[in-house]
């Protein structure tokens, strides 16, 4: 019996590669412990024990290179075809993609044995995961508080060990978010770098997939499996320069800036302390700290609080009941009525609260206040950027303003809510990378450190946060209390 | 049109279905009359996580029509979201253009007037609704519509006019024009009855020699040339009459039924028309390059217009004849062969336009032949006609040998046709006596009993001058 909390998916591969143990073995382990724990946490909505085995046993039979045969956890937005894929929402219960994402399929053509879809806040709409309409997701850390969100599944499953690399995906820091909040790594890639062809669609100029791991390099080993243009998807093009998986120890010469505008929204002291340790231990390894400056970022979430609703607002107009997901009518309903019903019953309160914001940002009048206003702000925000860079190598700050808060303490509050992610949202607006390492803990709870770089940065990026990250040397494994296998 | 000192004011949007082999934004076949559901995907169905991406050659061609109007190409251009509720939109959105379309401020000149293209812009069609139990295939008392989504997603360019149009015959020549022109560059077969080419056209009208614009309605499914003009002088008499009586027009969206040949009010599809139009942030935006733009301006075929303009100083035809000729290319083509073949414009354009029947089956040597024949003299022009008819049974058939074979050729300078007038003369003494009297009228019936007996193989004038020189 392998164990897998703290297993690497580096580890992993030594494992298979030295026939330690075999990719069904491997496999089994990883089923086992999420069959085992997965009770107290609800890392996973779905998981599919008989096809991973099978695919697991076409390796070890036919004989495995690379990632093939290292467990990976997907995200529950991700179409995976004749597997139900329902983005946390009651109206896509049940639904049965047809084909495989473009991410997805690269995924596949990697080896990676798939071992189910996690938990998620319906169509990524939340920072909690409180959201799904398939019950919440506790933090493996304390298991009182959420995993973070939208991606909280895939972030929990990483720090609970029930599998050593997850997808999530990242619009307004759903991917960023929940890595801080559950001591993982997490990255969100420039846009573009990842295929969107497949996700199902909160906000379409933002959402981005990305990985979740224990470690950079594991991060940078499926980063080099999901980046790359795919001719579905329009927006997606190919990186620069191919990703590298980091190994260098040192951070001389690295310019980190610290954006006092941003950490001024609000920054809880324990998530301060740690952070700047981290800065110092930085400054350790050769890098530069110098502050510097986002002007506009104070507006960011506001502009994203328009702009992703009202991009939402069309994505979820689909939804209707006539091709597939849940459809409710009553006899001598009209289609209206049904479409009335369905959307009713389909969708939950903060879903229909953003198709409500986002329908009345581009309402006619009312468009260039809203929706054209924020779109400005994004341009301010996307240029603030590109002067901070030219100055710095990377913009650090905290990931999240606080650690995991308790399940039910936002769930009243939107603006508390929204405001988890007042330092991830400017990221995703300029369209950036940004990656959250896991730096230290504050109450017994993991903080996120979040380093930012230029678009296509991300080997930068990566080697930066490898370094620290040594240097930090985290343990990503929460307390044996909390998850017991 | 100017009726009882009031002038129609008439702007047209016509929407032309490309004939792309796939679809607009999803590699599925753009293919008409298929079974139902058959050319559909994830994309086209708008299944979650489906994404679209451009057609390439679809863009050529919304090109194609920009420069064939005459209009600007945008540099670049932009796609957008049209948001609304209905089952014939998968998406609950349209992919189409707003504020940036890729062609704008162009022209096409009909009847001697310049009509301005407001914009011609790129989308996706809608799918097919087809409802079943109702009167007539409306949705309106259906017991049940089902969706056909071969037709979803398929490419669309839609033309805007300016309010040029000053009546419903202006505007059916200038749909006749655009609908060659775009036959022409061969962007749609322009088929109305597939509807691949729609027209809505925004009707107002107001005293004459007044400069605003009254109040418009718009008027859909006018399905046929036919219908588009009915359906067009219906509402404009309506109007003139609801204003006469004091009235005010509505604005509103009118159904004409050629059934009733009248105008129904139309059920909206939402109650008010807010699309909350957006970018549509899944497609980068287009930027056609100026080498794609010059590549197309130089592949472009000789306009109707130019053609028409060249038919008229080439074969020396009127404006109205060589308009006609060029109803269609393929019209326009086979005149050209027939013209060239034959050596005789002007009689290959009589020819083709009386016989439209001749175009795609009789070869245009064969017309060629006949014309020939006639100018030579070998046949009258009433005997051409029957060898026309001979070849429209035998369409390869060589007219010369048509003549030879059923003994047509005229008998203008013969002794027979000499004794034929004499046999005639003598058989009429009566109307020779009158003739001489004075009573020159008799002479017609006796060109007639000439002609019975030459079935037509004589010109009746050259006999009617015969019949003059015997009896004087």
């Amino acid at each position: 019996m392998t164990e897998t909390l703290g297993l690497t998916a580096e580890r992993c591969v030594e494992l298979l590669d030295a026939r330690e143990v075999s990719c069904r073995e491997l496999v089994t382990a990883y089923l086992d412990r999420i069959q085992a724990a997965d009770g107290g946490i609800h890392a996973f909505l779905r998981t599919r024990r008989e096809a991973a085995l099978a695919e697991a046993d076409g390796f070890d039979r036919d004989g495995r290179t690379g990632l093939q045969g290292v467990p990976i956890a997907l995200k529950d937005i991700l179409c995976t075809k004749g597997e139900e894929t329902t983005a946390g929402s009651r109206i896509l219960e049940g639904h049965i993609p047809i084909y495989d994402g473009g991410c997805v399929t690269r995924v596949k053509a990697a080896g990676l044995v798939a071992l189910g879809k996690t938990n998620m806040d319906e169509f990524a709409m939340g920072s909690s995961t409180e959201n799904s309409a398939f019950g919440v997701t506790h933090n493996p850390w304390d298991t009182e508080r959420v995993p973070g969100g939208s991606s909280g599944g895939s972030a929990a499953a990483v720090a609970a060990g029930f599998a050593p690399l997850s997808l999530g995906t990242d619009t307004g820091g759903s991917i960023r978010q929940p890595a801080a909040l559950c001591g993982v790594v997490g990255m969100k890639p420039t846009y573009g770098a990842v295929s969107r062809y497949g996700l199902i669609a909160f906000a379409s100029s933002l959402d981005q997939i990305g990985p979740f791991a224990l470690t950079v390099r594991d991060a940078a080993l499926l980063m080099q499996v999901i980046c790359g243009k795919d001719p579905c998807d329009s927006t997606s093009v190919d990186l620069p320069e191919p990703i590298e998986v980091p190994s260098a120890g040192s951070m001389r010469g690295v310019r980190l800036g610290v954006p006092s505008d941003l950490l001024a929204q609000g920054v809880e002291p324990g998530v301060r302390e740690a952070f700047d340790a981290s800065l110092a231990a930085a400054e350790g390894l050769g890098a530069e700290i110098v502050e510097t400056a986002l002007p506009h970022a104070g507006y960011a979430l506001p502009a994203y609080y328009l702009i992703a609703p009202a991009e939402a607002s069309a994505n979820l107009s689909r939804f209707d009941g006539v091709r597939y997901g849940l459809r409710l009518a009553e006899p001598g309903d009209t289609v209206g009525d049904m479409y009335g019903r369905t959307r009713a019953a389909g969708f939950g309160p903060e879903v229909k609260r953003r198709i409500m914001l986002g329908t009345y940002a581009l309402s006619a009048g009312y468009y260039d206040a809203y929706y054209g206003m924020a779109q400005k702000v994004r341009t301010r925000i996307r240029e603030d950027f590109a002067a901070a860079f030219a100055d710095v190598d990377l913009v650090v700050s905290p990931t999240s303003p606080t650690v995991a808060f308790r399940i039910g303490e936002r769930v009243d509050d939107p603006w508390a809510m929204y405001a988890s992610d007042v330092l991830t949202v400017p990221v995703n607006l300029a369209g950036l990378p940004g990656i959250s390492i896991p730096c230290g803990t504050s109450e017994g709870l993991p903080v996120g450190f979040q380093m930012v770089g230029p678009a296509f940065s991300e080997n930068r990026i990566l080697r930066a946060a490898h370094a620290l990250e040594s240097a930090i040397g985290f343990d990503p494994r929460p307390p044996a209390t909390v998850v017991r296998a | 049109m100017s009726v009882d000192g009031w002038e129609a004011v008439i702007g047209l949007e016509i929407h032309v279905q490309l004939n792309t082999d796939s679809k607009m934004f999803c590699a599925c076949a753009n293919v008409f009359g298929a079974e139902p559901n058959t050319l559909t995907c994830p994309v086209c169905l708008g299944y979650p996580g489906a994404l679209p991406t451009i057609n390439g050659g679809a863009v050529d061609k919304a090109i194609q029509i920009g420069l064939a109007l005459d209009c600007e190409i945008a540099g670049r251009c932009q796609f957008h979201r049209k948001n609304y509720f209905y089952p014939d939109s998968p998406k609950a959105y349209q992919i189409s253009q707003y504020d940036q379309p890729i062609c704008t401020r162009g022209h096409l000149d009909v009847d001697g007037g310049r009509i301005g293209i407001t914009r011609a812009h790129l989308e996706e069609d809608a799918a097919k609704l087809v409802h079943a139990g109702g009167s007539g295939g409306r949705i309106a008392g259906a017991e049940s519509s089902v969706v056909d989504f071969n037709r979803c997603g398929t490419p669309l360019v839609e033309i805007v006019t300016e309010p040029d149009l000053r009546s419903p015959e202006q505007a059916v020549a200038f749909l006749g024009l655009l609908k060659n022109t775009l036959q022409t560059i061969g962007v749609s077969d322009c088929d109305m009855e597939k509807g691949s080419l729609r027209c809505d056209a925004n009707v107002s009208v107001r005293r004459a020699g007044e400069m605003g614009l009254g109040t418009k309605t718009e008027l859909k499914n006018m399905n046929s040339f036919k219908f588009l003009g009915e359906g067009m002088a219906a509402e404009i008499r309506r109007q003139i009459d609801l204003l006469e009586a004091g009235g005010e027009v509505r604005q509103e969206t009118l159904h004409y039924d050629p059934q009733a040949r009248a105008l129904h009010a139309r059920r909206s599809k939402e109650e008010a028309d807010d699309y909350r139009y957006f970018p549509e942030p899944d497609l980068v935006p287009l930027e056609p390059s100026a080498d794609t733009v010059r590549r197309l301006r130089d592949a472009m075929p000789e306009l109707p217009a130019a053609r028409i303009a060249r038919f008229r100083e080439t074969y020396g035809l009127s404006e109205q004849d060589a308009t006609d000729l060029n109803a269609a290319p393929e019209i326009a083509d086979y005149f050209e062969a027939v013209a060239g073949a034959s050596g005789d414009g002007k009689a290959a354009s009589d020819w083709v336009r009386n016989q439209p029947g001749a175009v795609g089956t009789i070869p245009a040597e064969g017309l060629a032949g006949v014309v020939k024949l006639i100018t030579a003299g070998t046949i009258t022009a009433t005997i051409g006609k029957q060898v026309y008819a001979l070849l429209e049974s035998d369409p390869s058939a060589d007219p010369a040998a048509l003549v030879e074979e059923h003994g047509l050729a005229s008998i203008g300078d013969s002794s027979e046709l000499e004794g034929m007038v004499a046999e005639v003369l003598a058989q009429n003494p009566q109307f020779v006596e009158q003739f001489r009297a004075g009573k020159e009228g008799v002479i017609n019936a006796l060109v007639g009993q000439v002609m019975k007996q030459t079935r037509g193989r004589a010109d009746a004038r050259q006999v009617q001058q015969l019949l003059r020189d015997r009896m004087q």
